[in-house]
Protein backbone atom coordinates (compact mmCIF):
# COMPACT_ATOMS: atom_id res chain seq x y z
CA UNK A 1 0.00 0.00 0.00
CA UNK A 2 2.43 2.46 1.43
CA UNK A 3 4.39 1.48 -2.50
CA UNK A 4 1.56 3.63 -4.01
CA UNK A 5 2.47 7.04 -2.75
CA UNK A 6 5.89 7.43 -3.84
CA UNK A 7 5.24 7.31 -7.73
CA UNK A 8 2.21 9.78 -6.65
CA UNK A 9 4.50 11.77 -5.61
CA UNK A 10 6.75 12.23 -8.20
CA UNK A 11 4.08 11.81 -10.69
CA UNK A 12 2.92 15.21 -8.73
CA UNK A 13 6.44 16.90 -8.95
CA UNK A 14 6.83 16.47 -12.50
CA UNK A 15 3.36 17.66 -13.03
CA UNK A 16 3.82 20.49 -11.46
CA UNK A 17 7.19 21.52 -12.94
CA UNK A 18 5.82 20.80 -16.44
CA UNK A 19 2.98 23.33 -15.85
CA UNK A 20 4.73 25.88 -14.17
CA UNK A 21 7.01 25.83 -17.13
CA UNK A 22 3.97 25.65 -19.84
CA UNK A 23 2.42 28.87 -17.62
CA UNK A 24 5.39 30.65 -18.76
CA UNK A 25 6.23 29.37 -21.86
CA UNK A 26 2.66 28.72 -22.86
CA UNK A 27 1.56 32.35 -22.24
CA UNK A 28 4.33 34.18 -23.72
CA UNK A 29 4.30 32.18 -27.29
CA UNK A 30 0.34 32.85 -27.16
CA UNK A 31 0.80 36.12 -26.13
CA UNK A 32 3.66 36.52 -29.29
CA UNK A 33 1.43 34.98 -31.84
CA UNK A 34 -1.75 36.86 -30.91
CA UNK A 35 0.24 39.73 -31.72
CA UNK A 36 2.17 38.28 -34.83
CA UNK A 37 0.57 39.07 -38.45
CA UNK A 38 2.24 36.93 -41.08
CA UNK A 39 1.11 34.17 -43.23
CA UNK A 40 3.61 31.81 -41.75
CA UNK A 41 1.54 32.36 -38.00
CA UNK A 42 -0.78 29.30 -39.29
CA UNK A 43 2.71 26.94 -39.63
CA UNK A 44 3.83 27.64 -36.36
CA UNK A 45 0.35 27.74 -34.89
CA UNK A 46 0.17 23.92 -36.03
CA UNK A 47 3.66 22.72 -34.93
CA UNK A 48 3.06 23.74 -31.72
CA UNK A 49 -0.21 21.55 -31.82
CA UNK A 50 1.35 19.00 -33.13
CA UNK A 51 1.90 17.04 -29.40
CA UNK A 52 -1.83 17.13 -29.36
CA UNK A 53 -2.52 14.63 -31.94
CA UNK A 54 0.73 13.11 -32.19
CA UNK A 55 1.03 9.26 -30.45
CA UNK A 56 3.44 9.83 -27.49
CA UNK A 57 5.38 7.27 -28.37
CA UNK A 58 6.43 9.31 -31.85
CA UNK A 59 7.15 12.41 -29.26
CA UNK A 60 8.83 10.05 -27.40
CA UNK A 61 11.07 9.00 -29.62
CA UNK A 62 11.91 12.52 -30.84
CA UNK A 63 13.18 13.55 -27.61
CA UNK A 64 14.96 10.56 -27.24
CA UNK A 65 16.86 10.95 -30.66
CA UNK A 66 17.46 14.54 -29.57
CA UNK A 67 18.14 14.45 -26.25
CA UNK A 68 19.99 10.97 -25.87
CA UNK A 69 23.22 11.04 -26.27
CA UNK A 70 24.13 10.66 -29.49
CA UNK A 71 21.75 13.26 -30.09
CA UNK A 72 22.62 17.11 -30.98
CA UNK A 73 21.23 18.85 -27.64
CA UNK A 74 22.05 15.72 -25.70
CA UNK A 75 25.41 15.11 -26.61
CA UNK A 76 26.01 19.36 -26.12
CA UNK A 77 24.32 18.67 -22.48
CA UNK A 78 26.36 15.79 -21.57
CA UNK A 79 29.41 17.79 -22.51
CA UNK A 80 27.76 20.10 -19.43
CA UNK A 81 27.18 17.23 -17.53
CA UNK A 82 23.12 17.27 -17.58
CA UNK A 83 21.80 13.72 -18.75
CA UNK A 84 17.85 13.61 -19.50
CA UNK A 85 17.69 10.47 -20.28
CA UNK A 86 16.21 8.11 -17.93
CA UNK A 87 16.19 10.63 -15.12
CA UNK A 88 12.85 12.66 -13.58
CA UNK A 89 14.21 15.42 -15.21
CA UNK A 90 13.41 14.25 -18.64
CA UNK A 91 9.93 12.86 -17.90
CA UNK A 92 9.18 16.46 -16.93
CA UNK A 93 10.44 17.47 -20.64
CA UNK A 94 7.72 14.80 -21.82
CA UNK A 95 5.09 15.91 -20.11
CA UNK A 96 5.98 19.68 -20.96
CA UNK A 97 5.71 18.58 -24.55
CA UNK A 98 2.65 17.01 -24.36
CA UNK A 99 0.35 19.67 -22.09
CA UNK A 100 2.35 22.79 -23.87
CA UNK A 101 -1.15 22.72 -26.48
CA UNK A 102 -3.51 23.52 -23.79
CA UNK A 103 -2.35 26.16 -22.33
CA UNK A 104 -1.08 27.52 -25.81
CA UNK A 105 -4.79 27.24 -27.17
CA UNK A 106 -6.42 28.80 -24.15
CA UNK A 107 -3.82 31.76 -23.54
CA UNK A 108 -4.06 32.78 -27.73
CA UNK A 109 -8.04 32.58 -27.11
CA UNK A 110 -7.92 34.49 -24.19
CA UNK A 111 -5.90 37.42 -25.64
CA UNK A 112 -7.76 37.32 -28.97
CA UNK A 113 -10.56 37.97 -26.71
CA UNK A 114 -8.99 41.21 -24.95
CA UNK A 115 -10.39 44.20 -26.36
CA UNK A 116 -7.64 46.37 -28.31
CA UNK A 117 -9.09 49.70 -27.45
CA UNK A 118 -8.27 48.94 -23.93
CA UNK A 119 -4.76 48.30 -24.66
CA UNK A 120 -4.59 51.54 -26.47
CA UNK A 121 -5.99 53.13 -23.44
CA UNK A 122 -3.37 51.69 -21.26
CA UNK A 123 -0.96 53.19 -24.05
CA UNK A 124 -2.40 56.45 -24.03
CA UNK A 125 -2.63 56.71 -20.58
CA UNK A 126 1.10 56.49 -20.46
CA UNK A 127 1.98 53.25 -19.76
CA UNK A 128 4.98 51.09 -22.06
CA UNK A 129 4.17 47.62 -23.37
CA UNK A 130 5.75 45.52 -21.47
CA UNK A 131 3.20 47.32 -18.17
CA UNK A 132 0.08 47.24 -21.00
CA UNK A 133 1.04 43.50 -21.11
CA UNK A 134 1.29 42.41 -17.12
CA UNK A 135 -1.47 45.46 -15.97
CA UNK A 136 -4.12 45.14 -18.87
CA UNK A 137 -3.58 42.37 -21.24
CA UNK A 138 -2.66 39.64 -18.78
CA UNK A 139 -5.65 40.03 -16.01
CA UNK A 140 -8.17 39.89 -18.93
CA UNK A 141 -6.93 37.10 -20.65
CA UNK A 142 -5.93 35.22 -16.79
CA UNK A 143 -9.38 33.21 -16.64
CA UNK A 144 -8.82 31.58 -19.76
CA UNK A 145 -5.25 30.81 -19.14
CA UNK A 146 -5.95 29.34 -15.62
CA UNK A 147 -9.02 26.99 -17.17
CA UNK A 148 -6.00 26.14 -20.13
CA UNK A 149 -3.08 25.91 -17.27
CA UNK A 150 -5.49 23.65 -14.88
CA UNK A 151 -6.32 21.25 -18.26
CA UNK A 152 -2.54 20.80 -18.84
CA UNK A 153 -1.70 19.90 -15.18
CA UNK A 154 -4.62 16.99 -15.63
CA UNK A 155 -2.53 15.84 -18.60
CA UNK A 156 1.00 16.11 -17.69
CA UNK A 157 -0.06 14.43 -14.48
CA UNK A 158 -1.07 11.30 -16.67
CA UNK A 159 1.56 10.95 -19.47
CA UNK A 160 2.43 8.15 -20.09
CA UNK A 161 4.15 6.91 -23.36
CA UNK A 162 6.67 9.85 -23.88
CA UNK A 163 7.70 9.43 -20.02
CA UNK A 164 8.33 5.74 -20.19
CA UNK A 165 10.55 6.24 -23.55
CA UNK A 166 12.54 8.99 -22.29
CA UNK A 167 12.80 8.41 -18.65
CA UNK A 168 11.71 4.88 -18.54
CA UNK A 169 10.72 2.59 -15.69
CA UNK A 170 12.96 3.26 -12.84
CA UNK A 171 10.62 2.72 -9.28
CA UNK A 172 11.30 5.43 -6.77
CA UNK A 173 13.47 7.55 -9.62
CA UNK A 174 11.35 8.05 -12.96
CA UNK A 175 8.12 5.12 -12.24
CA UNK A 176 5.61 8.12 -12.24
CA UNK A 177 1.77 7.13 -11.32
CA UNK A 178 0.49 6.13 -14.42
CA UNK A 179 3.84 4.32 -15.27
CA UNK A 180 3.45 2.11 -12.21
CA UNK A 181 -0.26 0.66 -12.70
CA UNK A 182 0.79 -0.55 -16.06
CA UNK A 183 3.82 -2.28 -14.01
CA UNK A 184 1.57 -3.37 -11.02
CA UNK A 185 -1.41 -4.97 -13.72
CA UNK A 186 1.46 -6.81 -15.84
CA UNK A 187 3.19 -8.44 -12.41
CA UNK A 188 -0.59 -9.11 -11.32
CA UNK A 189 -0.77 -6.48 -8.52
CA UNK A 190 -4.16 -5.67 -8.12
CA UNK A 191 -4.70 -4.27 -5.49
CA UNK A 192 -1.81 -1.59 -6.56
CA UNK A 193 -3.56 -0.65 -9.12
CA UNK A 194 -6.99 -0.28 -8.30
CA UNK A 195 -5.44 1.95 -5.63
CA UNK A 196 -3.63 3.50 -7.72
CA UNK A 197 -6.11 4.36 -10.85
CA UNK A 198 -8.73 5.79 -8.01
CA UNK A 199 -6.24 8.36 -6.77
CA UNK A 200 -5.31 9.34 -10.67
CA UNK A 201 -9.03 9.29 -11.13
CA UNK A 202 -10.46 11.82 -8.48
CA UNK A 203 -7.48 13.54 -9.32
CA UNK A 204 -8.55 14.73 -12.95
CA UNK A 205 -12.31 14.24 -12.16
CA UNK A 206 -11.70 17.36 -9.41
CA UNK A 207 -8.86 19.34 -11.48
CA UNK A 208 -11.64 18.93 -14.98
CA UNK A 209 -14.29 20.22 -12.69
CA UNK A 210 -12.00 23.32 -11.54
CA UNK A 211 -11.12 23.78 -14.87
CA UNK A 212 -15.12 23.83 -16.21
CA UNK A 213 -15.98 26.75 -13.41
CA UNK A 214 -12.95 28.69 -14.63
CA UNK A 215 -13.21 27.91 -18.71
CA UNK A 216 -16.28 29.40 -19.91
CA UNK A 217 -17.37 33.01 -18.91
CA UNK A 218 -20.63 33.66 -19.74
CA UNK A 219 -21.63 36.35 -17.01
CA UNK A 220 -18.57 38.22 -16.27
CA UNK A 221 -19.09 40.21 -13.22
CA UNK A 222 -16.57 42.97 -15.16
CA UNK A 223 -18.19 42.75 -18.58
CA UNK A 224 -21.02 46.29 -18.63
CA UNK B 1 -1.40 76.85 -28.18
CA UNK B 2 -1.23 75.80 -32.36
CA UNK B 3 -2.50 72.77 -33.19
CA UNK B 4 -0.78 71.42 -36.42
CA UNK B 5 -1.43 68.21 -38.12
CA UNK B 6 -1.27 66.89 -41.84
CA UNK B 7 -1.44 63.16 -42.45
CA UNK B 8 -2.19 60.54 -45.30
CA UNK B 9 -2.18 57.24 -45.09
CA UNK B 10 -4.20 54.31 -46.61
CA UNK B 11 -6.09 51.40 -44.88
CA UNK B 12 -6.90 47.99 -47.09
CA UNK B 13 -9.14 45.77 -45.72
CA UNK B 14 -11.34 43.45 -47.32
CA UNK B 15 -11.08 44.77 -51.20
CA UNK B 16 -12.16 48.38 -48.95
CA UNK B 17 -9.52 51.00 -49.63
CA UNK B 18 -9.67 53.98 -47.29
CA UNK B 19 -7.23 57.09 -48.12
CA UNK B 20 -7.35 59.26 -44.99
CA UNK B 21 -5.77 62.95 -46.66
CA UNK B 22 -5.81 65.81 -44.14
CA UNK B 23 -4.97 69.05 -43.08
CA UNK B 24 -6.10 71.41 -40.57
CA UNK B 25 -4.23 74.06 -38.25
CA UNK B 26 -5.89 75.82 -35.74
CA UNK B 27 -5.13 78.55 -32.72
CA UNK B 28 -8.11 77.95 -31.36
CA UNK B 29 -8.53 76.00 -27.88
CA UNK B 30 -11.39 73.91 -29.30
CA UNK B 31 -11.29 72.18 -32.54
CA UNK B 32 -14.09 69.91 -33.33
CA UNK B 33 -14.00 67.52 -36.47
CA UNK B 34 -17.54 67.28 -38.10
CA UNK B 35 -18.46 64.09 -40.06
CA UNK B 36 -20.35 61.82 -40.88
CA UNK B 37 -19.21 57.97 -40.20
CA UNK B 38 -16.33 56.76 -41.94
CA UNK B 39 -15.30 59.81 -42.71
CA UNK B 40 -12.34 59.24 -41.34
CA UNK B 41 -12.18 61.51 -37.78
CA UNK B 42 -11.58 58.76 -35.49
CA UNK B 43 -8.43 57.92 -37.88
CA UNK B 44 -7.05 61.37 -37.39
CA UNK B 45 -7.46 61.38 -34.02
CA UNK B 46 -5.82 58.10 -33.46
CA UNK B 47 -2.96 58.83 -35.02
CA UNK B 48 -2.80 62.65 -33.30
CA UNK B 49 -2.33 59.76 -30.37
CA UNK B 50 0.46 57.80 -32.04
CA UNK B 51 -2.07 54.94 -32.04
CA UNK B 52 -1.50 54.41 -36.21
CA UNK B 53 1.60 55.31 -37.57
CA UNK B 54 0.66 57.35 -40.60
CA UNK B 55 1.92 56.61 -43.82
CA UNK B 56 3.35 60.84 -44.50
CA UNK B 57 2.81 64.43 -42.79
CA UNK B 58 3.41 65.41 -39.47
CA UNK B 59 1.55 66.46 -36.19
CA UNK B 60 2.70 69.30 -34.05
CA UNK B 61 1.30 70.54 -31.11
CA UNK B 62 2.48 73.58 -29.36
CA UNK B 63 5.35 73.87 -31.58
CA UNK B 64 6.57 70.28 -30.41
CA UNK B 65 7.06 67.55 -33.10
CA UNK B 66 5.14 64.59 -31.96
CA UNK B 67 5.39 62.76 -35.31
CA UNK B 68 7.06 63.56 -38.45
CA UNK B 69 7.24 61.40 -41.18
CA UNK B 70 10.05 63.49 -43.06
CA UNK B 71 12.43 63.54 -40.44
CA UNK B 72 11.46 60.10 -38.88
CA UNK B 73 10.20 61.27 -35.57
CA UNK B 74 7.54 59.47 -34.34
CA UNK B 75 6.94 59.62 -29.97
CA UNK B 76 5.02 56.69 -28.59
CA UNK B 77 1.70 57.49 -27.05
CA UNK B 78 3.15 57.68 -23.50
CA UNK B 79 5.08 61.14 -24.25
CA UNK B 80 3.18 63.30 -26.74
CA UNK B 81 1.05 64.66 -23.41
CA UNK B 82 -2.24 64.38 -24.80
CA UNK B 83 -5.12 62.05 -23.28
CA UNK B 84 -7.82 60.35 -24.91
CA UNK B 85 -11.56 59.27 -24.34
CA UNK B 86 -12.76 56.84 -26.42
CA UNK B 87 -16.27 56.57 -27.71
CA UNK B 88 -17.07 53.22 -25.75
CA UNK B 89 -15.11 55.34 -22.64
CA UNK B 90 -12.85 51.92 -22.81
CA UNK B 91 -12.65 51.69 -19.17
CA UNK B 92 -10.96 48.91 -17.66
CA UNK B 93 -13.65 46.21 -16.40
CA UNK B 94 -10.72 44.26 -13.70
CA UNK B 95 -10.42 47.64 -11.71
CA UNK B 96 -12.53 49.83 -10.00
CA UNK B 97 -13.64 53.57 -10.45
CA UNK B 98 -10.82 54.53 -8.35
CA UNK B 99 -8.07 52.32 -9.55
CA UNK B 100 -9.43 53.59 -13.03
CA UNK B 101 -8.74 57.42 -12.45
CA UNK B 102 -5.26 56.03 -10.65
CA UNK B 103 -4.19 53.94 -14.04
CA UNK B 104 -2.04 56.79 -15.19
CA UNK B 105 -0.74 58.19 -12.21
CA UNK B 106 1.15 54.92 -11.44
CA UNK B 107 3.97 53.87 -13.78
CA UNK B 108 5.69 50.11 -13.55
CA UNK B 109 3.60 46.92 -13.71
CA UNK B 110 1.48 46.93 -11.42
CA UNK B 111 -2.15 48.25 -10.99
CA UNK B 112 -3.22 50.79 -8.46
CA UNK B 113 -4.17 49.01 -4.85
CA UNK B 114 -7.50 48.96 -4.18
CA UNK B 115 -7.31 50.53 -0.98
CA UNK B 116 -4.88 52.76 0.21
CA UNK B 117 -5.96 55.95 -2.79
CA UNK B 118 -3.41 58.36 -4.01
CA UNK B 119 -4.55 62.34 -2.78
CA UNK B 120 -5.19 62.98 -6.80
CA UNK B 121 -7.56 60.06 -7.35
CA UNK B 122 -9.66 61.49 -4.31
CA UNK B 123 -9.73 65.05 -5.69
CA UNK B 124 -10.71 63.92 -8.77
CA UNK B 125 -13.38 61.79 -7.13
CA UNK B 126 -14.85 64.41 -5.35
CA UNK B 127 -14.35 66.81 -8.78
CA UNK B 128 -16.88 64.63 -10.54
CA UNK B 129 -19.34 63.45 -7.58
CA UNK B 130 -18.18 60.41 -8.18
CA UNK B 131 -16.85 59.57 -4.24
CA UNK B 132 -20.39 57.17 -4.19
CA UNK B 133 -18.90 54.76 -6.98
CA UNK B 134 -15.00 54.76 -6.05
CA UNK B 135 -15.18 51.21 -5.16
CA UNK B 136 -17.97 50.25 -7.85
CA UNK B 137 -17.23 48.07 -11.29
CA UNK B 138 -17.23 50.03 -14.39
CA UNK B 139 -20.26 47.15 -15.56
CA UNK B 140 -22.14 48.46 -12.32
CA UNK B 141 -22.22 52.32 -12.32
CA UNK B 142 -24.39 54.61 -15.28
CA UNK B 143 -23.51 56.13 -18.45
CA UNK B 144 -23.11 59.54 -17.20
CA UNK B 145 -20.80 58.23 -14.57
CA UNK B 146 -18.94 55.89 -17.19
CA UNK B 147 -18.19 59.16 -18.93
CA UNK B 148 -17.27 60.93 -16.00
CA UNK B 149 -14.55 58.35 -15.17
CA UNK B 150 -13.03 57.97 -18.63
CA UNK B 151 -12.82 62.23 -18.28
CA UNK B 152 -11.14 62.07 -14.98
CA UNK B 153 -9.07 59.21 -15.57
CA UNK B 154 -7.64 60.94 -18.48
CA UNK B 155 -7.55 64.16 -16.87
CA UNK B 156 -5.39 62.66 -13.67
CA UNK B 157 -2.49 62.33 -15.75
CA UNK B 158 -2.43 66.30 -16.75
CA UNK B 159 -2.43 66.12 -19.96
CA UNK B 160 -2.03 69.65 -22.74
CA UNK B 161 -4.76 68.34 -24.84
CA UNK B 162 -7.59 66.33 -24.90
CA UNK B 163 -8.88 64.18 -27.18
CA UNK B 164 -12.29 63.14 -27.20
CA UNK B 165 -14.10 60.74 -29.58
CA UNK B 166 -17.75 61.73 -29.99
CA UNK B 167 -18.06 62.16 -26.11
CA UNK B 168 -21.81 62.87 -25.89
CA UNK B 169 -22.80 59.99 -28.80
CA UNK B 170 -23.33 57.29 -25.85
CA UNK B 171 -25.38 59.57 -23.90
CA UNK B 172 -29.30 60.19 -23.60
CA UNK B 173 -30.80 63.65 -24.63
CA UNK B 174 -31.07 64.72 -21.68
CA UNK B 175 -27.71 63.93 -20.05
CA UNK B 176 -25.79 65.11 -23.33
CA UNK B 177 -26.56 68.84 -22.66
CA UNK B 178 -25.36 68.73 -19.20
CA UNK B 179 -22.41 66.87 -20.15
CA UNK B 180 -21.32 69.49 -22.45
CA UNK B 181 -21.83 72.28 -20.09
CA UNK B 182 -19.50 70.15 -17.48
CA UNK B 183 -16.85 69.35 -20.31
CA UNK B 184 -16.84 73.53 -21.02
CA UNK B 185 -16.96 74.47 -17.52
CA UNK B 186 -14.19 71.86 -17.05
CA UNK B 187 -12.08 73.09 -19.89
CA UNK B 188 -12.82 76.80 -18.06
CA UNK B 189 -10.87 75.86 -15.29
CA UNK B 190 -8.22 73.52 -16.40
CA UNK B 191 -7.24 75.50 -19.67
CA UNK B 192 -6.79 73.03 -22.06
CA UNK B 193 -6.63 72.27 -25.55
CA UNK B 194 -10.21 70.34 -26.72
CA UNK B 195 -10.18 68.06 -29.93
CA UNK B 196 -13.79 66.85 -30.51
CA UNK B 197 -15.00 64.42 -32.30
CA UNK B 198 -18.99 64.22 -33.69
CA UNK B 199 -21.08 63.76 -35.69
CA UNK B 200 -24.04 65.76 -34.15
CA UNK B 201 -24.73 69.53 -35.49
CA UNK B 202 -26.05 70.13 -31.63
CA UNK B 203 -22.75 70.24 -30.63
CA UNK B 204 -20.94 71.93 -33.06
CA UNK B 205 -23.03 74.78 -32.54
CA UNK B 206 -22.56 73.94 -28.44
CA UNK B 207 -19.52 73.74 -28.25
CA UNK B 208 -18.61 76.79 -31.11
CA UNK B 209 -15.10 75.63 -31.69
CA UNK B 210 -13.11 76.06 -34.53
CA UNK B 211 -14.70 73.04 -36.60
CA UNK B 212 -13.44 71.19 -39.85
CA UNK B 213 -16.40 69.34 -41.53
CA UNK B 214 -14.74 65.87 -42.66
CA UNK B 215 -15.94 63.42 -45.68
CA UNK B 216 -14.52 60.74 -46.98
CA UNK B 217 -11.14 61.00 -45.59
CA UNK B 218 -10.80 64.72 -46.59
CA UNK B 219 -11.48 68.26 -45.16
CA UNK B 220 -14.24 69.77 -47.81
CA UNK B 221 -15.20 72.85 -45.23
CA UNK B 222 -14.50 74.82 -41.96
CA UNK B 223 -16.19 77.06 -40.00
CA UNK B 224 -14.03 79.38 -37.74
CA UNK B 225 -16.48 80.22 -34.38
CA UNK B 226 -16.59 83.83 -35.15
CA UNK B 227 -17.64 83.84 -38.61
CA UNK B 228 -20.83 81.31 -37.93
CA UNK B 229 -20.90 80.50 -41.26
CA UNK B 230 -19.20 77.66 -43.59
CA UNK B 231 -16.62 78.48 -45.48
CA UNK B 232 -16.18 75.64 -48.57
CA UNK B 233 -14.36 77.80 -50.92
CA UNK B 234 -11.00 76.97 -49.89
CA UNK B 235 -11.32 73.31 -50.17
CA UNK B 236 -13.07 72.89 -54.23
CA UNK B 237 -13.86 70.40 -55.93
CA UNK B 238 -15.21 69.18 -52.35
CA UNK B 239 -18.98 69.30 -52.19
CA UNK B 240 -19.88 69.73 -48.55
CA UNK B 241 -22.04 67.40 -46.53
CA UNK B 242 -24.14 69.63 -44.43
CA UNK B 243 -24.73 73.34 -44.01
Amino acid sequence: MGAAWIPLALSLKVALWATAINLVLGVAVAFGLSRWRSPARDVVDAVLTLPLVLPPTVLGYYLLVLLGRRGRVGAWLHELGVDLVFTWQGAVIAATLVAFPLVHKAARAAFEAVDPQLESAARVLGLREAAVFFRVSLPLAARGITAGVLLAFARALGEFGATLMIAGNLPGRTQTLSVAIYTAVQAGDDRSAALMVAVTSVTCVAVLLLAGRLAPDPVRRMRP
Amino acid sequence: MTVDVALRTTLCADERRFTLDVALRSDHRRIVLFGPSGAGKSLTLRAMAGLIVPEAGHVRVDGRTLFDAGTRVNLPPRQRGLAYVFQDYALFPHLTVAQNIGFGLRGGWLNPSRRGRDARVERWLAAFELAGVADSYPARISGGQRQRVALARALATEPKGLLLDEPFAALDPALRGRMRDELLAMQARLDLQLIVITHDPADVTALEGDTFELCEGRVVGRSRPSSRSWDHGAFPGQRPMAE
